[in-house]
């Protein structure tokens, strides 16, 4: 017998309005900073070394899924933004294989390592989205997938005897892969961006960059930008989790001016000017990936890789994760979820 | 900024993600830290001047000190200061929890209890927190460290010193501190630290153990670590007053025979005690999230709802 659902919610208002239980009022806080150089150092700042060694050696989960129709060139770009062969495609994956009659979800884990940080890395394919004749709903498994991650967590999060570092399968990064077809988007890309933006993090991505000129990809650029805006669309990086100031000046100039990055993968190299680089040969040239002026593989790259990574997962993590579980308790009355009895989980918070 | 970290971004096979400790770094940065840090000891063991000394701070500006008198009718009390400071741009919002009336009655009997209640009461209110609908501002004030004074004017452990670490040690870190270490010749030092450690071996009672340094740390870090746990328990001395000495400003003890610096090593272990605590806040904080949380959140659920 539980309390009724009235009475969670008010706990749950008030542990917002009871204060801390200080029987002294707080000690004024003096100018600190200055008393620290006059006093002498006390070593507070190495704490942030402490984590960073902490970081490194632990490692990290990081979980991309790509979505798009078949043959705009997914698995490619994943491998290329991991220099590895991370991809549906590289693990025995054939060519000739016939577009699933719905849409799959394939999850492949690696774990790579640089410069003494262990990355385990899961990209989740989704062979079959907007392939078959009729796309109705076509996006249901993959927003069932995404919330079935949630709930993975949700559940080893209440049990009571849970796991000192819960395994992280939740989905950081969609990279969705827009057709560059030069006019607009299609229906297919807006119903599924409504509809998984509230969810997961989506990053669009323009596939196949090197099918438009400059002129092209600008105005293609500029258009999706306005029919997403129009729509409502949020994608990452959302305006409403902009932390600070610092944080909006950064995200503003790649919302408004880089997004959505015009790509182009490779896995192979040539030789350009006595480099290798990875690139596409034509009869009219080789395209380098990596060259700012033919496509913007390599903004993408820096965005979720060097510069975000961090963030996608914590926006992942306290935003729609927060999200969904607060959803779960509202619809169990203020409850954790009710956890099917079995042998190895009856131990849950119930 | 950025650009600065990367080894060679364009080294061929060159991904990036090495820089992923320096995003965390950037957003811990900003965050910045929260550490509670409770004291037990008996009244005028020096424990609010070591506070004062370990974080260069004044956190009992306005403090009057009651006559044995008033010490008869006063029970335990907790006090909270919460202080902010900041070093390089690092901030840190430390909670000192201070228990004044520990071990002032004549009958100490029940002296632990106020102390254990605010524990528990920290990790239920976190457990409630944790369990809320709104989870994105939970503060943390459960206590991560327990720096317990033991006597220097007795022989090793009295015997409340034994059940109170008893009645806590799976509930917090402990940290045994003898304080006013300048009544004792190193030699007697010796002696006591030696003899509490058997002690606290005879009677069971778990204390906060530094982790062993990680293999690929370098020397000097693994000589510290070494030099640290072979001085556990610290003796200590505090001091809020400045003293010339050597044609400097110390923070020291003014005796007829000398001046006690309180960063001086050879003096007393100061300095190792503020080393300690300060590269081990985040494995403190952990071992108090993962070890002695996880168990009052499993007995409290075992025992039935919220």
């Amino acid at each position: 017998p539980h309390a009724g659902s009235v009475e969670s919610k008010n706990e749950a208002a008030m542990s917002e309005l009871v204060p801390e239980p200080r029987q002294k009022p707080v000690v004024p806080m003096k100018p600190m900073g200055i008393n620290a150089s006059l006093l002498g150092y006390i070593g507070i700042d190495t704490i942030i070394e402490q984590m960073r060694k902490k970081t490194m050696k632990t490692g990290f989960d990081f979980n991309i899924m790509v979505v798009g129709q078949s043959g705009l060139g997914k698995s490619t770009l994943v491998n290329t933004l991991f220099k590895s062969q991370v991809s549906r495609k590289s693990s025995g994956w054939n060519r000739e294989e016939k577009i699933p009659k719905t849409v799959e979800i394939k999850a492949i884990g690696h774990v790579i390592e640089e410069g003494g940080v262990k990355m385990k890395l899961t990209v989740i394919d989704t062979p079959g989205f907007g392939d078959q004749i009729n796309n109705e709903n076509c996006w249901e498994p993959i927003e069932k997938y995404i919330n079935e991650q949630y709930e993975k967590f949700l559940k080893e999060e209440v049990n009571i005897a849970r796991k000192k570092r819960i395994p992280d399968t939740r989905v950081h990064c969609c990279l969705y892969f827009i057709s560059p077809t030069g006019h607009s988007l299609r229906p297919l890309d807006l119903e599924f961006m409504k509809h998984l933006s509230k969810v997961v993090n989506i990053i669009p991505v323009i596939a196949k960059a090197d099918t438009m000129t400059l002129e092209e990809k600008t105005e293609f650029k500029q258009r999706v930008r306005k029919e997403l805006e129009v729509n409502g669309i949020e994608f990452y990086p959302q305006k409403e989790f902009d932390e600070d100031l610092e944080d909006k000046t950064e995200n503003d100039k790649i919302r408004q001016e880089s997004m959505p990055f015009a790509v182009v993968g490779s896995d192979k190299e040539y030789q350009v000017n006595g480099k290798r680089v990875l690139g596409r040969k034509t009869p009219w040239g080789i395209i380098e990936v990596e060259n700012l002026t033919h496509c913007e593989f390599a903004l993408l790259r820096d965005f979720v890789i060097r510069t975000h990574l961090q963030d996608l997962k914590e926006v992942t993590h306290n935003i729609h994760y927060e999200t969904y579980r607060a959803k779960r308790l509202n619809d169990n009355g203020g409850l954790p979820p009710m956890t099917v009895e079995t042998e190895e989980n009856h131990e849950s918070n119930l | 900024q950025q650009p600065a970290q990367f080894t060679n971004p364009e080294t061929p096979g060159y991904v990036g993600f090495a820089n992923l400790p320096n995003q965390v770094h950037r957003k811990s940065v900003k965050k910045g830290f929260e550490f509670t840090l409770m004291v037990v000891g008996e009244s005028g063991l020096g424990k609010s001047t070591l506070i004062n000394s370990l974080f260069l701070t004044d956190l009992y500006p306005e403090r009057i000190i009651p006559g044995a008198a008033e010490k008869i009718e006063r029970t335990v009390q907790i006090e909270a200061s919460t202080v902010e400071i900041e070093e390089r741009g690092v901030k840190l919002r430390l909670t000192v929890v201070d228990t004044p009336g520990y071990g002032d009655a004549i009958n100490c009997r029940d002296c632990f209890k106020t102390i254990i209640s605010y524990i528990d009461e920290q990790f239920e209110r976190y457990l409630h927190d944790e369990s809320g609908l709104n989870r994105r501002h939970i503060i943390d004030n459960r206590v991560h460290c327990c720096f317990y004074f033991i006597s220097p004017f007795g022989h090793g452990l009295k015997p409340l010193d034994v059940e109170f670490m008893k009645a806590v040690h799976n509930k917090v870190n402990i940290v045994p501190v003898i304080a006013k270490a300048d009544t004792l010749s190193l030699k007697e030092r010796e002696r006591l630290k030696k003899r509490i450690l058997d002690e606290i071996e005879e009677h069971g009672i778990k204390i906060y153990h530094l982790p062993d340094a990680e293999s690929d740390e370098d020397e000097d870090f693994k000589e510290q670590t070494r030099l640290l746990k072979a001085s556990i328990p610290f003796c200590v001395v505090g001091s809020n007053q400045l003293i010339e000495a050597k044609g400097k400003k110390v923070r020291g003890r003014l005796y007829p025979w000398g001046v006690v610096e309180v960063e001086n090593p050879e003096h007393n272990d100061f300095l190792k005690l503020r080393t300690m605590l300060i590269t081990h806040m985040q494995d403190l904080q952990e071992v108090t999230q993962d070890l002695h949380y996880e168990n009052f959140r499993s007995e409290r659920l075992k025992r039935g709802g919220r």
